[in-house]
Parts: structure tokens; sequence; C-alpha cells
């Protein structure tokens, strides 16, 4: 039984270094890849938790993971780079070494945070939350930094993936009903966002937000 | 019982029937039944909750309360003379080429699912689908906002996407540590996401789980409610979209999202045994109030500037929760409710005068007052009403949060005061001279809905100078519950 425990920390760790892989990615085809790949350990993670407690709810949770962020998503997400033609992302605002930096103090300050509370989790991989807390942070840090729409989404995206690992991590899932929720809050937060980064192509003739700051205070 | 399925259940169905007929000329009276359907089944569950007391349903996966009864009422009725109001507003909107059939039909079928997603908020039991009725919120809006297509109002639901996205994420986050602390009591099959299981067990929830709950529950619903520095969606949000969208994201969202921080904060009360909620909400509050008075003043389009008022009101309201005890909880529910309903008839009268006009830009409306004299008295009497003249309601819930304040909180008080005369002086020296003046404004085609306008406020007066009696009595029990 200790052998579970260290599988699920070991994809705890690969989730967290997909988290900075994709700080420091500038193909958007590369970014949707390695999204994919966390959505993969996602489910990997949840599979051997839900096998461990003998829970079937984090069986359906790796199930709607693995159809949404694994599948449908990263292939919704292909399509809308190949129709708009976008290929690179342009400069981050702060350049990657920085932001490498920056992230090491979002992880400590996230393992600092989550360390008092991860001994109190009942689940056998409640250590795994402050890891799960730090991908939150670094998507909240890749939405801030980049200028385009499509690596500001998937960072949106990858902080729900750090979102659903603190749930199957701290406690046994959440209720069936909730996770079926969030998941359909997702997929039509996508569809939503693809049909704006198309609008906003056709109004501003680039995919860059930074034509989005015509709203300032005056 | 029966009346939540229906209250839930009307919407719902609007959505789906106007989805398929929004675009037909009838949709717009289609979208006003629907809307009168739901505030029918939430007046027959009032009766039905005064009569039985609180009530369960499915499960206990619904929950009706003093609290939330009232919220739910004044909700449906918000709802339904919104939907009055934008008859003829968007009657004028497709004159004017801004609304094509196609966006007709997403506008009313959204709006109806918008209604939904509030009533839904505001009667679950779990805060896991609480968070979920939240985000599918600001789904609906972020498509109301955007619905003119133009540049800017595809920029104002971006940033309000990506800015409500990441707040409700954090709220997340909370609710997962939530459940982690009820499941440590409850167990895993405990139902640990339910309010009122939560609610039983609070003072055996684990403090410093609680602690850091609270604090990314609140800046997540916070940024929803508009709190200082969390606010920049929000007058983006309010100028770009059509004003009946304004107006139910004043009245109803922010209500509901300072509605899932009570929630929360009643649970962390109990928690902790400490002030920790009370003082974050009195200091997120304060500053509220106080920078968006500021920013009042510099703003040009009356829409942005109403947004902003609605910013420091809901920081007003977050101040007297924060403040605590029976008299500033009293306070901070009765401004809840003056606030949603004058904050809509000013909208309603803006977006009146706006369209006469052509423009939202404050200089360019002019001498509303020979044009259309009831958009006119509207203007002024609701600006009046919600800079906290009396006898208007907010005079009374403004009254009653300064002098506990000065009581409880006596350093904060100077700056409330500074920061009601700001916006005094700012709103009223820039709504004087549109409404009186040489006039600017074009006569429309079709006659404007006044009767939303003055109903609403004929409601805020009466707020202020007699509370009926079953009302004050819901008050009276919800701020007991809130921990007053």
């Amino acid at each position: 039984m200790k052998f579970i425990p260290q599988l699920v920390n070991l994809l705890a760790a690969a989730i967290l270094l997909l988290s900075f892989a994709m700080i420091s990615q500038r193909r958007i085809a590369s970014l949707i890849n390695l999204f994919a790949l966390q959505g993969a350990a996602l489910v990997a993670a949840s599979v051997l938790l839900g096998y461990a407690a003998h829970n079937p709810d984090l069986y359906v949770s790796a199930a709607l993971t693995l159809a949404l962020k694994v599948m449908l998503i990263p292939w919704l997400l292909y399509r809308v780079i190949r129709r708009l033609n976008v290929r690179w992302d342009v400069e981050p605002l702060i350049n990657v070494p920085t932001m490498m930096i920056v992230g090491i103090g979002l992880v400590i300050f996230a393992f600092s945070l989550a360390l008092p509370i991860s001994r109190l989790s009942a689940s056998i991989a409640g250590g795994a939350l402050g890891i799960a807390l730090a991908c939150v942070l670094l998507s909240f840090m890749m939405m801030i930094t980049r200028s385009r729409a499509v690596p500001q989404v998937i960072g949106f995206l990858s902080m729900e993936n750090g979102l659903i690992f603190a749930a199957t991590t701290a406690t046994n899932g959440m209720p069936m009903i909730v996770e079926f929720g969030i998941a359909l809050d997702v997929l039509v937060g996508i569809l939503i966002l693809g049909v704006f980064m198309f609008q906003i192509r056709e109004q501003f003739d680039s995919l860059d937000i930074r034509n989005l700051e015509k709203l300032k205070e005056d | 019982m029966q009346a939540l399925y229906f209250v839930l259940g009307v919407p719902v169905m609007g959505a789906a029937v106007l989805a398929l007929v929004g675009h037909r000329d009838w949709a717009r009276d289609v979208n006003v039944a629907f809307s009168l359907g739901t505030f029918v089944a939430a007046c027959l569950m009032t009766v039905d909750v005064i009569s039985r007391g609180p009530l369960f349903a499915w499960d206990r996966q619904f929950f009706i309360d003093p609290l939330n009864v009232f919220l739910v009422t004044l909700t449906a009725f918000v709802a339904l003379t919104t939907a009055i109001f934008s008859r003829p507003y968007m009657r004028v909107e497709r004159d004017h080429g801004k609304m094509t059939p196609p966006r007709l039909r997403l506008y009313h079928s959204m709006y109806q699912l918008f209604s939904f997603t509030m009533l839904l908020a505001l009667t679950t039991n779990n805060m896991g689908i609480l968070w979920v009725a939240m985000e599918a919120a600001t789904l609906t809006t972020v498509l109301l906002v955007s619905v003119y297509r133009t540049a800017a109002s595809l920029e104002a639901a971006w940033k309000y996407f990506i800015l409500c996205g990441v707040g409700i994420a954090l709220a997340l986050f909370g609710t997962v540590l939530l459940h982690m602390a009820s499941e440590r009591i409850l167990g895993a099959e405990g139902g640990g996401l339910l309010w009122t299981s939560l609610n039983e067990v609070k003072s055996r929830l684990d403090p410093t789980i609680t602690t850091l709950a609270f604090a990314f529950l609140f800046i997540g619903y916070g940024t929803k409610v508009g709190l200082v520095p969390l606010h920049n969606w929000l007058p983006d949000a309010h100028a770009e979209g059509p004003t009946p969208v304004s107006a139910v994201l004043s009245g109803l969202l922010l209500n509901v999202a300072l509605y899932a921080v009570l929630r929360c904060k009643v649970l962390t009360d109990g928690a902790l045994h400490s002030a920790l909620a009370s003082q974050l909400m009195i200091a997120f509050g304060l500053l509220s109030v106080v920078v968006a008075a500021f920013f009042l003043s510099r703003q040009r389009d009356v829409k942005r500037m109403f947004a902003y008022s609605s910013i420091e009101h809901m920081g007003l309201i977050t101040f007297a929760f924060g403040l605590g005890g029976p008299i500033a909880t009293y306070a901070g529910l009765l401004h809840m409710t003056v606030h949603s309903l004058i904050k809509s008839a000013i909208f309603y009268a803006v977006g009146h005068a706006c369209q006469k006009a052509g423009t939202q830009v404050m200089e360019d409306i002019r001498g509303l007052i020979k044009v259309s004299p009831t958009v006119a008295w509207g203007l002024i009497l609701g600006s009046l009403a919600i800079l906290g003249m009396p006898p208007f309601g907010v005079f009374a819930s403004e009254f009653l949060i300064l002098t506990t304040a000065m009581r409880e909180q006596p350093w904060a008080t100077p700056l409330l005061l500074l920061a009601l005369a700001v916006a005094f002086a700012s709103v009223f020296s820039k709504i004087l001279p549109m409404v009186f003046g040489e006039s600017s404004v074009k006569p429309l085609a079709h006659s404007p809905a006044l009767v939303p306008v003055f109903v609403h406020l004929g409601l805020g007066l009466m707020l202020g100078l007699y509370i009926p009696p079953y009302l004050d009595m819901w008050y009276r029990q919800a701020a007991r519950m809130l921990g007053g």
C-alpha cells in the first residue's frame, strides 16, 4: 500500500513540472500538448487514488477529466489555432528566467501555506495539496504574463486542473453532482471563449490582448 | 415545496423556449411572461415559508430560510421589472440596428438562464452547487455583456470572464478546503458540502483550514461583489452591455455574490471564535467605499459612474455585515434591498435617456426635462435616493450603519462620511445638467417603460418610511442567523 502514495506524489511532481514547462513554452501547439499531458497526469493520479481509497467516484472524475481536458478541449484548441493561424506567442511581458524565479517563489509560498493543513487531510495523498496550490498560482501567473488570447485560456484551464487536483488530494473528491457542474461550466466556458477569439480576431485583426486596453479609467 | 420547483423550473423553460423563438416580435412579451411566472412562484414559496418555516427539498440539496427567501423574492421581482423595462428598450435597439434577430434570441434566452443561475445560487444548500451557479452566472452574463459585438463590449466581456474566472477559481479552492475541514468530522458520506450540515458542526471545524478557506472564498466571491481592488471588471461590464443587463448586474448579481460571502462568514465565525471574517469585511468594505467614491468624480460615461456607485454601495453593505451585531446586520440587509431596487430604477431611467441622446457621455446629454419629464424625474429622484437623501430607504440604512460604526469602529466614521459627501457632490453635479439646461435629446418612437422606474422608487421610498411587519420579521430572523 505504500507504493500508491509514492506514485501519486511522483505524478504530483510531474504536474508541477508541466506547469513550469507551460510557463516557458512559447510555441502554442506545444503548449496545448503540455496541457493535455498535465490532464493525463491528473487522470492517472485520480485513478490511483480512487483505487487506493476504494472510491468509485474518483473514477468518474478521472473519466470526466480524460474526456474533457485530455481529449475534447485540446482538440478544440488545435482547431482554433489552425483556423486562426496562430503558432507562436509573442514575447511574454516578463522574460522567462525571471518568471522561473518568481514561480519558485510562488511554489515556496504555496508549500508554506499548505503545510500546516495538509497533515490534517483525510486522503492518503494530502501532502500533494501544496503542489495543487502551487499549480493554481503558477497558472495564475501565466495568465497575467501572456498577452495572447490562446495562452491565457490555457492558463485558465491549467488552473482548473490544479483545482481538481486539490479536490482529489485534499478530500476524497467532490460530490458527483458538483463534479459534473464544474465540468459543464468549464466546457461551456471554453466554447464561449473560443467564439470570442474569432470575434476578437474579426474586430482587432489580431489575438493580442494588448489591443484590449481601450477601456481605461479617465 | 412545489413552488420551489417552479421557481427554478420556469426560468429554465423560459430559456429553452426563448432559445427557439427569442427573435420574434412577441418574444419580449414571452420574456416578461416567464419572469412573471417565476415571480409568482417565488411569492407562493414565500407564503409557504412564512407559514411553515424553513424548508428542505430534494434530499436536503435545497434549503430555504429567512436569509435567502427574501433575496429570492427580490431577485424574482427585479428580474420581472427589468424584463418589462427591456421590452421597449430592446425594440429601440432593434430599430437602431444594434440588435439583430440572432442577438435578440441570445439575449432573451440568456436573460432567463441568468435568472435561473441567480435563483439556483440562492436556494441551493450545497456549497459546491453554489459555486457552479456563480460560475454559470458569469458565463451567461459574459454573453449578455458582449451581445453588441463591438470592440469595446468584447473587451469588457473578455476582461470580465478572465478576472471573474480567476476570482471564482479561488473560491473553488476555498470550497475544496471547506470540504476537507468538514470531511474530518462528517466523513466522506456525511454530505460535507451541505451548508446546513456544515452549520451544525461549525464549532468543530478545524480553525487553520477554515481560516485559509475563508480567505480564498472571500477573495473569490469578493471579486464578483466588486470589492476594491478586485473591481476592475465591473465598470466595463456595466458600461458596455445593454442597459437591462447593467440593471440586473447591479441589482441581482452583486447581491447574490455577497450572499455567498455571508454564508461563508457564518461558518467561519462559528469555527474561529475570532473576528477574522469581520475584520476582513470591514477593511475591504471601507476600502471599496472610499476608492469608489473618488473614482465617481472622474467618470464621463453615465453607466460607468453608476457602476462605481454600485461598488461604493456594495462596499458599504460589506462593511455593515463586517460590523456585525443586530442593528448593523439589519441595516446591511435593508441596504441590499433598497440598493437593488433604486439602482435598477436608475439604470432604467439612464437607459432611456441614453437611447434618446444616442450617447452615454454625460456632457452630451442635456435638458432631459424638456423632452421627457418623466425620465428626467426618474433620474433625479433615483440619484437623490441612491445618494442617501431622506426619506428614501438608503438614508435609513446608511443612518443605521453610520451610527453603529460610530459606536463600534469610531475611526471609520469620518472616512465613510467623507466618501458619502464626495459621492454626493460628484454624482449630483453631473446629473443636474443632464436634467436641466438646453435640450440636446430627441424624442423616441416608442414610449419608454416608466412603470418599473417609479414602482422601484416608490418601494425605496416606502422602505425609508415604513417597513412592513413581515419584512421586518424576516430581516430580524436573518440578522439573528448571521450572528447578530
